[in-house]
Formats: structure tokens, sequence, C-alpha cells
């Protein structure tokens, strides 16, 4: 039963574009939905200068956030840190007035060198991504969003070489769209451990009713 | 004297008034003054038997354009086109060429007369074609692109033409004017250094005035130049130029050698010299002018009895000339794989004679090639077809191109954008370093300057730069200000800078202005002229000097700086109220701003809003990372509970 549609913000922060292989065309992805609002941190503030007021004021616009970035050790790149540490402030996004998130959704979207295999407890990282991003889990919790798994692609220095891109970019295409019209199965895609197992589903439900 | 003034007013005002009307009407330039030509001669009969004497003149025009051919040539523009260059502009003149000699044999021409007029007809129209493109913005397309560097290797051609023409003399033709040159007796023969000299000296003469040109060229011209500029009038530097050309065309035309090959080859010498933008600019005018009139005698000379009695043929030939060109055309752009309606363009654009076409003529029958009945009747052939010329592209506007925007599809669009050149316009302390970044990143620069000395010693350490005054609009343009995608101002007159502003915006309002203000007077009067970007020279340096007095006082770096971004901030808020407070106070006192009291309220405002910062810890600007209330974690879990 789809409700109204949802808006989507996506925060994107890659600090080399250049050399991007796979966020980059994500985020190009992100700019031809008409439900997002894709945001290029690093082009908006080079100089790291984030205008809370601006910040907060698109929060308040959308009903869906996304952090878009590749994974720098374990954690988001330089400026979603401090994006966070700025925007998120007490008696807005937490304490006792700190209401403004409340009921939204978010989830990251990353990119890791490593395999699937080494994001497991007997892998050489011995965490999984989800294991990994748990102070964002917790900090969505803190500010009462609904927290969804991670939007995973592993070996992804690989995967231009393996061809793995575009059906990677049509998957994130799918779930940005079932997100704008509020079709995704929220507490499944919040249990899972990535969420791109949640888009399989999806799919395979979209062609049966076909 | 009053015969010649009456004389020069009634061409100029021909000129006047028939070329910016065949501008209009999409004719080109070149058609007006043939127009105004044919007005003032044949129509009207104003003038009448001096336009012989007037377009040997005016060839002089010619000699010029070839002195800037050579100069506009950088090798190595030459050296990337050349496949192209070569290839299609070989094949175009030589299969032309060929075709047209081969119908003029048939018609029962000597083959050297044919051969010459297949030379003649082989050029098309640079003047016209190229101002076309730029007025229906075709210049980028493949058909475009593809028809300059056909029109580029013509012109080059030109310069062997003119050596070639003079061996294919006709000896009837010259028998027949050393008879006349005889019985006018000896006062009329020319000065001559090489007239009684036998073959080897003759020759060695010749080498000796080729190699004074080469070498005078590229080593006494840097420090005349210089010693004549640094004098600062610009008149001067005009007159050395005019001097260069027309002592280097004295000096061929005294061993014998055509003038025009001269000036082309010191074109083409100084073209890596920094001053061939002011050369260009300050020849560019007297070109334009002399090949006006150029054409203008050309106009008046035609003969309308020729016209009229040979109606049939010039018509024939007319038609004839264009069908072999626009075909042979055709035929390349199959086999140099240029498509669809690109290929039509680049047929039907080059299917007229061209202006060089005029300048062959005179200059075959002064050599004796062609005899001049049948040069007056092909002269009418070349005018017409030129005529022709802007039916051709309404033909393309209107029937070609709308058949194929329905069939072809959308191109793909390039990832990778062209970069247009920048120009910088002041090499001092401040435009140096911008153009060092520029450069450094990989962008193509124009770097201009007003100081010789500033100029020569960037060129020694590898900058290319020109010497010029970068607020004259002649030099703007050659230093290619159409193409340009920026404009950087960075000279040391404010009053000029803000006037050069104002011109481009007007004139170019597509090029980006990039400009430094000397104070914030001159900041709002940039912008007001409408510079897209403005920076004042000691705004950023001041800061960062406050700033580093600050962390000397004690103030923790990071704090220091945060206080330089929230101070840049604030200017950034109040730059719109003060920039409209500043238009006003300027309109009502145009002339007399009063820029104390503005700053004095600025520094008040900024001063308030500074204090207010201290004062609200919550406000917006100075709002760094803001730690939670102290008893924070007490009052949340008081909520849940």
């Amino acid at each position: 039963m789809p409700e109204e549609r949802k808006k989507i913000l996506v925060l994107f922060a890659h600090p080399s574009q250049e050399r991007s292989e796979v966020n980059k065309l994500l985020f190009k992805a992100c700019q031809e939905h008409s439900d997002v609002t894709a945001i290029d941190l690093y082009r908006e503030y080079p100089t790291f200068h984030i205008n809370i007021d601006r910040e907060q004021q698109r929060l308040l616009e959308h009903q869906v956030i996304i952090f878009l970035f590749p994974l720098h050790w374990y954690s988001t790149p330089a400026i979603l840190k401090q994006w966070q540490d700025l925007v998120l402030e007490y008696g807005f996004a937490y304490g006792t007035d700190g209401t403004a998130l409340k009921g939204k959704t978010f989830f990251c979207a990353t990119t890791a060198g490593g395999s699937e295999k080494a994001y497991q407890g007997d892998g050489y990282n011995h965490f999984t991504i989800r294991e990994l991003l748990t102070p964002l889990e917790q900090t969505a919790n803190l500010c009462g969003m609904r927290y969804l798994a991670p939007f995973v692609l592993f070996s992804s220095r690989n995967a231009s070489e393996e061809g793995r891109i575009p059906g990677h970019i049509d998957a994130f295409n799918t779930l940005l769209t079932s997100l704008a019209a509020n079709t995704l199965d929220l507490s499944h895609a919040a249990s899972l451990s990535v969420l791109n197992q949640a888009l399989m589903q999806e799919t395979q439900t979209a062609s049966q009713t076909r | 004297m009053t015969a010649y003034f009456i004389q020069a007013f009634i061409y100029l005002c021909a000129a006047v008034i028939a070329v910016p009307l065949a501008k209009r009407l999409g004719l080109g330039s070149v058609l007006g003054y043939l127009i105004a030509g044919v007005v003032i001669g044949p129509i009207v009969g104003l003038v009448g038997s001096e336009t012989n004497t007037l377009q040997h003149f005016a060839e002089f025009g010619v000699v010029m354009m070839l002195f800037l051919v050579g100069l506009e040539l950088e090798p190595r523009m030459l050296w990337d086109m050349r496949n192209k260059l070569m290839g299609l502009g070989g094949l175009q003149i030589g299969l032309t060429t060929a075709v047209i000699m081969a119908a003029g044999v048939y018609f029962g021409l000597g083959w050297s007369v044919a051969f010459t007029v297949g030379l003649i007809f082989a050029l098309s129209s640079t003047a016209i074609v190229l101002q076309t493109f730029s007025e229906k913005n075709l210049s980028k397309t493949e058909g475009g692109k593809n028809a300059f560097s056909v029109l580029l290797f013509q012109d080059i051609a030109v310069i062997p033409m003119l050596a070639l023409i003079p061996l294919l003399a006709l000896p009837e033709l010259v028998e027949k004017a050393q008879a006349l040159a005889g019985q006018a007796a000896e006062h009329h023969e020319e000065l001559s250094l090489v007239a009684g000299l036998p073959g080897w000296a003759y020759g060695i003469t010749v080498l000796l005035a080729i190699a004074a040109v080469v070498v005078g060229g590229h080593y006494l011209s840097r420090p005349l130049f210089r010693y004549v500029a640094s004098s600062g009038l610009r008149e001067i530097f005009t007159a050395t130029a005019l001097m260069l050309v027309i002592g280097i065309a004295a000096l061929m035309s005294l061993v014998g050698l055509s003038p025009a090959l001269g000036t082309f080859l010191a074109g083409v010498v100084l073209a890596n010299s920094e001053f061939r933008h002011e050369l260009e600019s300050n020849i560019e005018p007297f070109k334009g002018l002399l090949l006006g009139l150029f054409f203008i005698t050309v106009g008046a000379g035609i003969d309308f009895g020729v016209l009229a009695s040979n109606i049939g043929p010039v018509l024939g030939i007319t038609a004839g000339v264009m069908l072999v060109k626009a075909a042979v055309l055709f035929l390349l752009a199959m086999v140099f794989k240029i498509k669809n309606s690109d290929r039509w363009l680049f047929a039907l654009s080059l299917a007229q004679a061209g202006e060089f076409g005029f300048v062959l003529l005179s200059y075959t029958v002064q050599n004796h090639v062609i005899p001049t009945d049948l040069a007056q009747m092909l002269s009418l052939v070349v005018a017409l077809s030129m005529f022709l010329t802007p039916g051709l592209f309404i033909l393309f506007d209107k029937v070609i191109l709308p058949r194929y925007e329905k069939s072809e599809n959308k191109p793909e669009a390039d990832e990778i954008t062209e970069r247009g050149t920048v120009i910088i316009a002041g090499i001092g302390r401040f435009g140096q370093m911008v153009n060092r970044f520029l450069v450094a990143n990989k962008i193509k620069t124009v770097v201009l300057d007003q100081s010789v000395d500033q100029v020569a010693n960037l060129r020694k350490i590898n900058v290319k730069s020109f010497y010029g005054d970068a607020t004259q609009p002649d030099l703007l343009h050659t230093a290619g200000i159409e193409d340009a995608s920026m404009l950087v101002i960075a000279i040391d007159n404010n009053e000029r800078a803000v006037e050069l502003t104002k011109y481009i915006k007007r004139t170019y309002p597509k090029v980006m202005i990039f400009a430094r203000a000397f104070d914030r007077g001159h900041h709002f009067e940039l912008k007001h002229a409408g510079a897209d970007f403005i920076v004042s020279e000691t705004y950023h340096s001041a800061l960062e000097l406050g700033k580093e007095a600050l962390i000397a006082l004690g103030v923790h770096p990071f704090k220091a700086e945060q206080k330089k971004a929230t101070l840049r901030e604030l200017e950034l808020c109040y730059k719109d109220s003060l920039y409209e407070m500043w238009k006003k106070k300027s309109e009502d006192s145009k002339y007399s701003t009063h820029f104390r009291e503005l700053f004095i309220e600025l520094e008040t405002a900024i001063a308030k809003a500074m204090k207010s910062e201290h004062l609200d810890e919550q406000a917006r600007v100075e709002r760094g990372w803001t730690p939670p209330p102290k008893d924070y974690e007490k009052r949340m879990n008081e909520n849940e509970e």
C-alpha cells in the first residue's frame, strides 16, 4: 500500500572524484531521480566550513537520508564526520527538544575494497560492515531515525574490470525508486546485514507481479 | 588637391554606405565593396580612369594580408592539422585545377592559360566563408572545421602560385607589352637592383635579400620593437610596423621578387615574437582599408559592355565552375568521411571563387599570362560566384539542414569539454601568479602586458607573453578574445580595468571576466560593469596576516582560522547590501562617491556583527562544534522516565 512519495537526501563524500570508478557513477545516478536531492559535500564545502543552517534545513525537507561514500578506514571520509559533528546539534537532532529527525529513514551506501569474505568474523577485517558502522547506527538511533542495513559493493577496486558496476548501479536505482515510492519493507531492510539482499527480494516480487 | 579630396570622399562614401548594407543582407563585406565599386564606377560613372592607378596602390593591401597570414601561422598548429591540410586542401586544389584546366583546353584555351585559370578558380573566398560561418555559428561543426583547413591551405597555396605564375607568361603578350613599353619610351622603367646582372649574380642577390629578411626579422626586429615600444608612443609603433612591411616589400621589388612573398616570409619569422599581436592590430586596419579599396576598384573596373556581350558565356562558366568545385568537394567529403549535413555544408560553402581570384587575375595580367579581355570576363565570373554564395548558404539552411535534422540522432554529449583560452591582461606579480597556476593545470593562456621589460623578463623564464595594451579592442581581437572563455584583468589602471570590463561584457557577453580590484570602491565599480568574479588585491593577504597575528598573541590556531572564516562570511553577507548602498550613492552624486562614509558604515556593521557573535553563541556564522549543555544527560533521562 504505497503512501505519499518520500523525498530522499543523498550526502555524497569523495575527496578525489577524478579517481572514482563507482561512487561518481552512483552519484550521477542519484542526480537523475526527481525525488532525490544529491549533494556533493566536498564540492559545496571545499574548506570544510559547513553551513549548519543550510544543512539542517535540508534534513528537515527530506524523509530519507543516505550517506554515499567509499569506506575510509572502516568509516566515512573526513567531511562526513565534520558534517555529523556540526549539523547534528543538541536541541536539533538529539536532546530534549531535538526531535527534528524523528521518524526519518537513514542508511549508508558505501564501497569497500575488501571482499565480502574479508568482512566477516573469520576474515582479515574480523567484523562485518554493519558491525563496523555501528557508530552511525547508534547516531541514527539517538536521533530517532530508522536505521537500515548498509548498501555495499565489495571488492570495489576490481568491480570495473569484472563488469560488476552496471548491475550495482541498477540495484541502487531500484532501491531509490522503491524508497521514494515507499514500497520497501523497512523492518526487513533494517534486519539484514547488507541492504543488497532486500533488493534481490524486491526485484523478485516485482518480476512476479509483472 | 580638391580633386583628390572629392575622389577620396566618393570612395569612402560608397564603402560606408554599401558595406554595412551588404553585411546586413548577409552578403559579407567583400561583396559590399564590390557593389560599392560597381555603383560608383560603371553605373553612376563618378570615378573613371584613375581606378587603374588606384588599384596598383590598393594591391598593397594584399601584401599586408599575406604578412598577416604569415603572422598567424604557428608552426605547431600547422603540424597538428597536417593531414587535413595536405589531404583535403591539397586534393581540393589539385583536382579542381585539373578539371577546370581540362575544360579550358577542351574549349580551346592554351594549356598555360587553362592551367592558370584552374588555379584561380580553385581558390575559395576565405573572407566570405569564415564570416558567414561565424555569423551562422557553423565554425565548430565538422563541415565548418574541414572547410577552414581547406581555406587555410588555399591561403598558403597562394604563395607558390604567385611564384609560379610569372613563369607561365605568354611570349606573344610579353612581346606586345614590350613593344608598347618601347613606344612609351624609357622613362617608365622600374627601379631594379638586378636589371643588368648575370644569372649567377642575380641568384646570389635574391638569396641575400631573403636571408636579410629572415635573419633581420629574427634578430634585429626584437631590439628595434623594444626600443620603439619603450618610448610608449603608440603611433610610432604603428609607424614601425608599416615601415617594416613597406621596407620588405621595397626590398623584394628591388630584387625582382613578389613583395607579397617577402612579407609573408617576414610574417612567419615574426609569428613567435612577443610583438605579434601588437603588430597584427597595427597592420590590420591598413590591410582592411586597402583591401576594401582593392575590391572597390575591381567593382569599378567591371565592364558592363563585356558583361552584356558575353552574358551567356559568363553565366555558363560561373555555373560550370561552381558545379565542378562543389562536385570535387563533395567527393573529397565522401573520401574523408565527412557525413550527412556536414558533407553538404563543406561542399556548398566553398563552391565560390574568392578574393584571391581577383588578386591573381590582376597579377596574371601584369605578368602577361592571360589576355586582358579574358581576364575581364573571368573576374566577372569570380564576382558572380561570390554573389551567389549567400544563396547557397540559404539553400543549406532551409532545404538541406531540415532534412538531416530529422534523420540524425542527437550527438552523444562529450565527457571532456574543450577548454578555451584564458587571456590574462597585465602580468605583474598578480597576473604572474594567476598565469603560473593556470598553466600548471594545463589551461592555455595568452598573456598581454604593456611593459616591454616585463614581457622580456617573462620570456626569459619561458612564459609565453605578448607586448601590447590589453585595453585596445584590436589587440584583444588578435589575441583571440572571440574564442576565449575567460579574461583575467590584472592591469594597474583602475579606470581602464572598468572600461575594459564594460567593453568585453558589451561586445563578447560569453567571455567570463575575473578581475582584480584595487579597493572596495573599485570592486563595486567592476561588479557594476559586469565582472563575474572580483577579488580585492590585498584582502586575502591582509586576512592571513591578521590570523597569524592572533595566533602569535595566543589564540589557538584552529580558533584563529575559524575567526578568519567568520570575518569572510560576514563580509559576504554584507556585500550585497553594501553594493546596493554604493549604487544608490553613486547615482546620487555620479562622480564624487563618498567612499569614506561608506567604509565607516561597513566597519560599524561588521564590528556590530562580530560583537553580537560573542554574545549569542548560537548565532549562525561563528558556529563551530558546540558541545551539548553540561547536564544534558540528566535532562534526557528525565524525559524518558
